[in-house]
């Protein structure tokens, strides 16, 4: 094609013509339209749907969301119809995908109305922002930092997520079906946790409101009270 | 100079055809045996079933679900204790020619030796000195966890004498090098029938039977006929729509999905140029002209045709930006619907799943970031994706018969991994 392309200045222009043609005829070159797969669960720039199982994509760290593909993949963490759709698909790619919904940044949801009590509220702001000394149970603010924005590469924010996600989540790593690079630092937080306590930070997390730069801090901001596997130092 | 024009031409070429290029790919170098082995065992497949997720390479272990139980793939690493370390080449000969253990005893068909006895014995020898090459692993085999009567390996003798012919592939004298190496692979090594055949009550497939589609049980996928024009038969295929298709899991066509994405995943995107040309030409001889079906449709008329017009506005609504208000898509990336084979087929079960469940064609190296498709099992009722397929399989010149509401919830629980 490329002979006879250059061979004729004719016909070389002709090409041009008809190449331009052909490539109207084609899906944008985009990860936007390469994800579309993805946005009728997660919403068009990751922000999450009106599903309150489907969680936000947008804006969390680019590592933290690669290591959620890269378990996806292999069936480590469980969603079979995510499961599914990343089976076949090369690790780059996925760290492709994972680059592009963390550097989408739509508003954050507006914080939801809350049916909890005042007590279960203040249980929850109390395990987020203290911790429980007496359980063995750090502050979730030790990991997720102290604006819970989250640290780059591997830690997620914990703003923005709704109870129902949150609770199941936990749930998740409390039984089993959800587990992370070892040391599985989450799992042994969560192991410590009661459903009243999984309710109550599920409750106070939801109803916080983000600060206006809810960024994940950079790599190295703080120390981790103990080892994770997904951020590696 | 020459470099420059490659880059030249490798532009032109992607503004031309839209991405999705088969790079150049040379077959191994033919004194290297670990790397010819290297290759064939990938011709083979060898690691889709003997390496488990996350597992180390073909340490075994991976959990195949059948209708009688559930099956455990061996260790292949040349591990003196747990693999074959122990194994002579002639052992290895032996298990992929006959399907005997180096005991005599017999292995399940599920290990696609009825395919592997056509191997030649060279062959088997490279897959051999690629797999001692190994590093070994050390992991115990799994026990099958089959129900009785079938946990007896007795049975399996049964099964050979129906469905078992031991013998190396045999060139068809009156045709050429080309086709013969086509045949040789796909009867072969890519075990291609093992899919693609139908599989009776016994879990077997009759010789005169090799080819001509069938479900696959338990995963719920129609493997079509690769003889066929009116299911995968290749006939009016071109042979580069045919390699792209192989080679790269998207073409002009049509695209590969479910269970014949990992097949192009793991194994037919490494095959060489030549040898996917091989397997072309052959697939493209061995289709067969079949009559044009009848329209008929087993719904009544008039519920067919008014599904049929929900289905329009299904389909303009949630399909048309991806595969055109014609059908005729954006391809390779956004196959087109008009026209394609793999949607008219007696069987609906593989467009049904593709509204339910979505999906992405496999990254390969000719097309590392694929398009994909979401799944509309949450989004549509199961009215309007009976709707919706109904009207693909009958809009545009489509010869494929409605589909009803019952088939498409039927196959929500179909199993995704
Ligand atoms: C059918 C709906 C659906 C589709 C389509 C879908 N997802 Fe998800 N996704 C989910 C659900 C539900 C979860 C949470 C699963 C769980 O409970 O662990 C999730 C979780 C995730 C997570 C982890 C998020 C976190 O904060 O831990 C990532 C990353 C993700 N999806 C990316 C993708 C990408 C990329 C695609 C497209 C290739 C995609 N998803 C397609 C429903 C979907
Ligand atoms: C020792 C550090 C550490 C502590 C303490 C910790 N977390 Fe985590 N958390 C992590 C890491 C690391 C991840 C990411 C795991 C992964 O890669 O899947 C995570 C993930 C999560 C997620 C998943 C977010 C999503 O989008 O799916 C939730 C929810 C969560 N943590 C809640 C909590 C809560 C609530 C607490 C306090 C009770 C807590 N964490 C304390 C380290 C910690
Ligand atoms: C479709 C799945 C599948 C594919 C593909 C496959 N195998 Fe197997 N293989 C099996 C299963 C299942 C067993 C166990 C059989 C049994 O226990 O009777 C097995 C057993 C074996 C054994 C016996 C090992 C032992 O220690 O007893 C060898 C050797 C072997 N396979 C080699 C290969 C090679 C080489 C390839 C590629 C050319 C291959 N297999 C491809 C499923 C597969
Ligand atoms: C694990 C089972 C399996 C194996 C092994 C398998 N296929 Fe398939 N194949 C399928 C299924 C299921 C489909 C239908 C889905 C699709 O069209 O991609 C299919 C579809 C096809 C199609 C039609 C694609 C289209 O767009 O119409 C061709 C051609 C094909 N296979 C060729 C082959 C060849 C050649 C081999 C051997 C090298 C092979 N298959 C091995 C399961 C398999
Ligand atoms: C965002 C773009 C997009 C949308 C919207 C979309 N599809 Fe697809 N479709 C694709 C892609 C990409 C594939 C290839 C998927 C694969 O290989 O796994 C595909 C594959 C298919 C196939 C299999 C084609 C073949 O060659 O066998 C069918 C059938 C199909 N789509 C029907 C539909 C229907 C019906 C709808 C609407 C309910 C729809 N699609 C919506 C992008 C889309």
């Amino acid at each position: 094609m490329f002979s006879r392309c250059a061979v004729s200045i004719v016909l070389y222009l002709a090409a041009c013509d008809f190449a331009t043609a052909q490539a109207a005829n084609q899906p944008p070159d985009t990860m936007a339209a390469r994800v579309e797969a993805c946005t009728p669960c997660h919403g068009n720039k990751g922000e999450g749907t009106s599903d309150v199982y489907f969680p936000r994509l947008a804006g969390k760290p680019a590592g933290y969301l690669y290591n959620q593909l890269l378990a996806f993949k292999s069936g480590r963490r469980k969603y079979p119809p995510m499961n599914y759709l990343l089976e076949f698909l090369t690790d780059p790619y996925l760290q492709q995908m994972a680059d592009y919904f963390a550097d989408q940044h739509p508003a954050l949801p507006p914080v939801a109305a809350t049916d909890a009590s005042q007590e279960v509220l203040q249980r929850g702001q109390s395990l987020v922002t203290r911790g429980d000394p007496q359980r063995q149970i750090p502050a979730c603010g030790s990991c997720h930092g102290p604006a819970l924005t989250g640290m780059e590469p591997g830690i997620p924010g914990l703003l923005g997520l709704r109870p129902n996600y949150i609770s199941a989540q936990l749930g998740a790593w409390r039984y089993g079906t959800r587990t992370a690079k070892a040391p599985d630092c989450m799992q042994q937080v969560a192991a410590r946790l009661t459903e009243e306590d999984v309710t109550a930070v599920a409750a106070w997390l939801a109803n916080h409101p983000a600060p206006v730069n809810a960024a994940p801090a950079p790599k190295g901001t703080y120390v981790l009270p103990f080892a994770c596997g997904s951020e590696p130092d | 100079m020459p470099s420059r024009s490659r880059i030249l031409a490798a532009l032109l070429l992607s503004v031309f055809v839209g991405s999705a290029q088969a790079q150049q790919k040379a077959s191994p170098p033919s004194d290297n045996i670990v790397a010819r082995g290297e290759y064939l065992a990938r011709a083979g497949d060898c690691i889709a079933c003997h390496t488990a997720p996350e597992g180390r390479t073909f340490a075994g272990g991976r959990a195949m679900p059948t209708p009688f139980g559930t099956l455990y793939s061996s260790n292949i690493t040349p591990d003196r204790e747990t693999g074959i370390g122990k194994w002579t080449a002639e052992d290895f000969y032996k298990a992929m020619h006959t399907g005997r253990f180096p005991d005599g005893g017999l292995m399940y068909p599920a290990m696609p030796f009825a395919s592997y006895t056509k191997v030649t014995r060279a062959d088997s020898e490279a897959i051999f000195a690629y797999l001692k090459s190994i590093p070994p692993v050390n992991q115990r085999n799994r026990e099958h966890d089959l129900r009785f009567p079938y946990s007896n390996r007795q049975l399996i003798l049964g099964w050979r004498t129906l469905f078992f012919n031991e013998g190396e592939f045999k060139p068809d004298p009156t045709k050429s090098a080309e086709w013969n190496r086509g045949a040789y692979l796909v009867e072969g090594l890519g075990h291609c029938g093992m899919c693609h055949s139908p599989i009776n009550a016994l879990g077997g497939t009759s010789q005169s039977d090799a080819f001509k589609g069938g479900l696959i049980p338990m995963q719920n996928w129609y493997a079509p006929s690769l003889t066929s024009n009116r299911e995968a038969g290749l006939g009016d295929w071109s042979i580069k729509d045919i390699t792209d298709l192989l080679q790269t899991g998207v073409s002009a066509r049509g695209v590969v999905y479910g269970p014949m994405a990992e097949v192009v995943h793991n194994s037919l995107q490494y095959l060489s140029d030549e040898d996917t040309r091989a397997m072309a030409v052959y697939l493209k001889g061995i289709s067969e002209p079949s009559p044009p079906p009848p329209a008929s449709s087993a719904l009544p008329t008039t519920e067919s045709s008014l599904l049929i017009s929900l289905g329009k506005t299904v389909y303009d609504k949630n399909c048309a930006s991806c595969h055109g208000a014609q059908g005729e898509g954006k391809p390779p990336h956004w196959p087109p619907l008009a026209n394609n084979q793999s949607i008219e087929m007696q069987s609906a079960v593989n467009p049904i799943r593709m509204v339910l469940n979505g999906g992405y064609p496999p990254g390969t190296e000719g097309n590392p970031m694929p398009y994909g498709m979401p799944p509309f099992a949450g989004l549509l009722s199961d009215n309007e994706i009976a709707a919706v397929v109904s009207y693909i399989r009958t809009a545009w010149g489509n010869r494929g018969t409605p589909v009803s509401a019952r088939e498409a919830n039927e196959l929500r629980s179909a199993p995704l991994n």
